[in-house]
């Protein structure tokens, strides 16, 4: 029995997981994905054209949120194994590439190439870990599993500040970036150039989730979800596939925390506490289980929520004890609230109501027309 | 519930939502100006700040910035610096560097501010620094006495404030040498920059091999037990604490629930007695005997003018918050930041502010000299112990001052500068 099936949309209605008859659509999957990959990259470089540089910056940060809540809802809306230790999975990947980085600049290596090297060894690395917390998860449902990923989420940097002659404990290590390469001009801004690296790793992410979940995997990651003992009289290896999920989860969290890494240009235990792991799976719950249109959403919301409740506290004139004490607790009390409100008015998230909202549309206009 | 209302919540939320991705996306339309300088107009200048308002390091700290901003309410209101009224906006990093990254790029990429103005924190801002550089945002006088401040080749806009904690070390170790002779002494630092720097100070005087016990703590884990357990077992009767106020309590506590009693030599930044009254509460007492050190005027001295002016400040534009070490601190930032705006010159720069306090020269509440130059990006250069008697802090004994390296810890005699009749700095 899945843990997440409570949050997925009743069935009378059809979910738009990629559930419906392939003849909907048209042509091939691939170059489906691929035209939209293509799209959004070009409204991407527009965009990064059109916005100031702390906009870029934001959305570069986006961009690297969105690679880790897309994995975490194949994982868990798509899986059904609810983790608590995403976070923990991003330090990972941010820690490798802040070590390959170091490594690289203290050897005198330069070049445009060393960067997706070190974003390789950063999922590398996060596939290691992943596929020892998976083969564990695998053995595990609801509660436990929610402990054991848990415990994950705690040790993980903790073990920053015990090691702490290679982590440099909670002050963290930085991350040497080089500047945008020459070629695009001397006065190329910074916050740019991040967006369009974050942008353009998300993308290739995203294309590689979207054609697994279309496929035989993600097939099987649904089946595994819905019920394990069907599953398995289809033939389908429950464990396996479990597993399977797990790392290629951990694989894109491991890929967004090399981002944000490479974004801060420095990695502290302190980016990657509980409350992020908390807050990732919040946000694909508020975005919509299951969907990667879903993990947009939950992105946006980890990046802009902060930022909002920031300009409503300077907005409100309270006194400086009171805004002291807002500053930091608001933005949780806030995606709490959401979350509540969105159990109870949405079970499908903002994607289900979303998609809702246009099928709804759509039939009136059709209505209309004939 | 109905369906209707269902509905509309659903709805309701999710333009909620979309409203923030909009606000996210969309451009601000201020695109960066001609050849203007950012935060500078001729009416105002913007200066910015990162701050733990929360967290572990909000006890004490989080009252630093709004004295800053009310020095400066009291300056804008005294008709301001050039005729330019200056605006502090207060960010709060939770003493967590990840969110210091986020708030620092938000003052200076979206709120463009002239300058960062006494960030506070050694593992904080240290990871800020290539950021400001690369984009030549000034960076006056951090919050913070580690030696990274001053490398003014590297880092030609940052300055520090305090005294560097290596000089601090020297000092207390000083003491130590002088009057506790013969005793065995430990050491428990944060584990950082500001821990290892200490350190380095007390062992140049000491000697290496001199410090029995070396402890770390680290402010995401508030069990010192451990660390307080080695020193009582190895017997230590003096005990330097490099620590936040709110680990020198948790220290102090901790020892006297395991009956341990040594002698404290607490750094500056974490020595204020009001502030360690507070968090202590009715275990207050214990703070007897411990010997701090600091550089600016004791908050409990109402005969200081500079006190006088300080509190007059508080109640009209601090809200009479409680008067303490940090809101003294808070405001001799803003003294000195006025002071180099207006050493700065009417035609307001980045590169004339950095110039004005290279050229530095500055009198003000300090009991030691300030010591900027253009080979020497360090703020203060010594400190004068205290020492809590009868539940009241005060200072004993000369200022002294000396240097980083190996140079001898000396006294410093000149008398400190009176403040200025309006407690508004005019061009020195």
């Amino acid at each position: 029995m899945s843990a997440t099936r409570a949050a997925l949309p009743p069935k009378h209605r059809p979910a738009d997981t990629g559930d419906r008859p392939v003849d909907r659509r048209l042509g091939s999957t691939l170059l489906r994905h691929l035209a939209v990959v293509l799209a959004v990259g070009l409204l991407l470089v527009a965009v990064s054209y059109a916005v100031e540089p702390f906009r870029n910056f934001q959305l570069a940060t986006v961009a690297a949120y969105l690679c880790a809540t897309a994995g975490l809802t194949v994982l868990t809306g798509l899986n059904g194994q609810l983790s608590l230790g995403h976070g923990a999975l991003m330090a990972t990947g941010a820690y490798t590439v802040a070590l390959c980085q170091n490594a690289f600049a203290d050897r005198g290596m330069t070049g445009g190439w060393l960067l997706p090297l070190s974003l390789g060894a950063a999922i590398v690395s996060t596939v290691a870990v992943g596929a020892v917390v998976g083969v564990a998860a695998a053995r595990l449902r609801g509660p436990y599993l929610a402990g054991v990923t848990l415990a994950v989420a705690i040790v993980v940097p903790a073990l920053a500040v015990t090691f702490d002659g290679v982590f440099n404990g909670e002050q963290g290590l930085s991350v040497p970036v080089e500047p945008p390469p020459l070629s695009l001009g001397p006065y190329f801004p910074y916050e740019r150039w991040q967006l369009w690296l974050t942008g353009a790793a998300t993308l290739l992410a995203l294309l590689l989730l979207a054609n697994l979940i279309r496929s035989r995997y993600g097939r099987s990651f649904r089946a595994v979800r819905d019920d394990e003992v069907a599953a398995r009289l289809a033939g389908i290896h429950v464990a396996r596939t479990q597993v399977l999920a797990f790392v290629v989860s951990a694989a894109t969290a491991g890929l967004g925390g090399a981002l944000l890494a490479v974004l801060a240009q420095s990695v502290s235990p302190g980016a990657f506490s509980l409350t992020l792991s908390l807050f990732l799976l919040m946000a694909v719950v508020i975005g919509g289980l299951g969907r990667l249109t879903g993990a947009l959403w939950g992105a946006v919301l980890l990046v802009a929520l902060p930022d909002l409740t920031h300009s409503v506290t300077e907005l409100l004139t309270l006194s400086p004890a009171v805004a002291q004490r807002l500053e930091g607790n608001l933005p949780l009390a806030i995606f709490g609230l959401t979350l509540i409100v969105v159990m109870i008015a949405a079970p499908g998230g903002v994607q289900g109501l979303l998609s809702r909202l246009g099928r709804g549309l759509l039939a009136r206009w059709s209505a209309r027309r004939s | 519930m109905h369906r209707m209302a269902q509905r509309g919540l659903a709805i309701a939320s999710t333009i909620a939502l979309l409203v923030t991705a909009a606000g996210c996306s969309g451009d601000d339309g201020s695109g960066p100006g001609g050849a203007s300088v950012p935060g500078v107009t001729d009416t105002e200048v913007t200066v910015g700040t990162h701050m733990p308002l929360t967290g572990p390091a909000s006890a004490g700290y989080s009252k630093i910035a709004p004295a800053t901003k009310a020095y400066f309410d009291y300056v804008n209101a005294n008709g301001g610096v050039h005729g330019r009224k200056i605006t502090y906006k207060i960010m709060d990093d939770g003493y967590n560097p990840a969110n210091t990254q986020q708030v620092v790029r938000q003052l200076v990429l979206q709120d463009k501010v002239f300058a960062i103005l006494n960030g506070l924190g050694t593992p904080t801002h240290t990871g800020v620094l290539d950021f400001l550089k690369s984009n030549r945002v000034p960076d006056l006088f951090v919050a913070s006495g580690s030696r990274s401040w001053d490398q003014p080749d590297k880092y030609p806009g940052t300055f520090g404030f305090n005294p560097d904690y290596t000089v601090e070390g020297k000092i207390l170790a000083n003491y130590a040498k002088a009057n506790l002779a013969g005793q065995k002494v430990c050491f428990l630092g944060q584990d950082d920059d500001f821990g290892r720097d200490s350190l380095a100070g007390v062992e140049k005087v000491l000697g290496a091999g001199a410090v029995a016990v070396k402890q770390t703590y680290v402010t995401s884990n508030t069990n010192v037990a451990p660390q307080i357990g080695a020193f009582k077992a190895a017997g230590c009767q003096v005990v330097v604490l490099a620590t936040v106020p709110g680990f020198t309590a948790l220290s102090i506590g901790t020892a006297a629930r395991l009956g341990f009693k040594p002698q404290w030599l607490v750094s500056n930044v974490g020595a204020d007695h009001p502030t360690l009254a507070k968090q202590l509460g009715a275990a207050a007492p214990l703070l007897e005997g411990m010997v701090g050190t600091n550089y600016l005027p004791m908050q409990n001295e109402t005969a200081n003018p500079w006190i006088q002016l300080f509190t007059k400040i508080n109640k009209e534009h601090n809200g009479d918050a409680p008067f303490d070490g940090n809101t003294v601190y808070g405001m001799s930032v803003g003294y000195l930041f006025v002071q180099t705006l207006l050493a700065a010159g009417k035609d307001l720069t980045r590169e004339k502010v950095i110039e004005a306090v290279q050229k530095g020269g500055f009198q003000g509440p300090g009991l030691v000299p300030l010591r900027f130059s253009a080979k020497d990006h360090s703020g203060y250069g010594g400190q004068r112990l205290s020492k809590v008697s009868g539940g009241v802090q005060s200072y004993f004994g000369p200022a002294y001052e000396t240097d980083e390296a190996d140079g001898a810890v000396n006294e410093y005699t000149a008398t400190p500068a009176a403040p200025p009749a309006n407690g508004v700095p005019t061009v020195s």
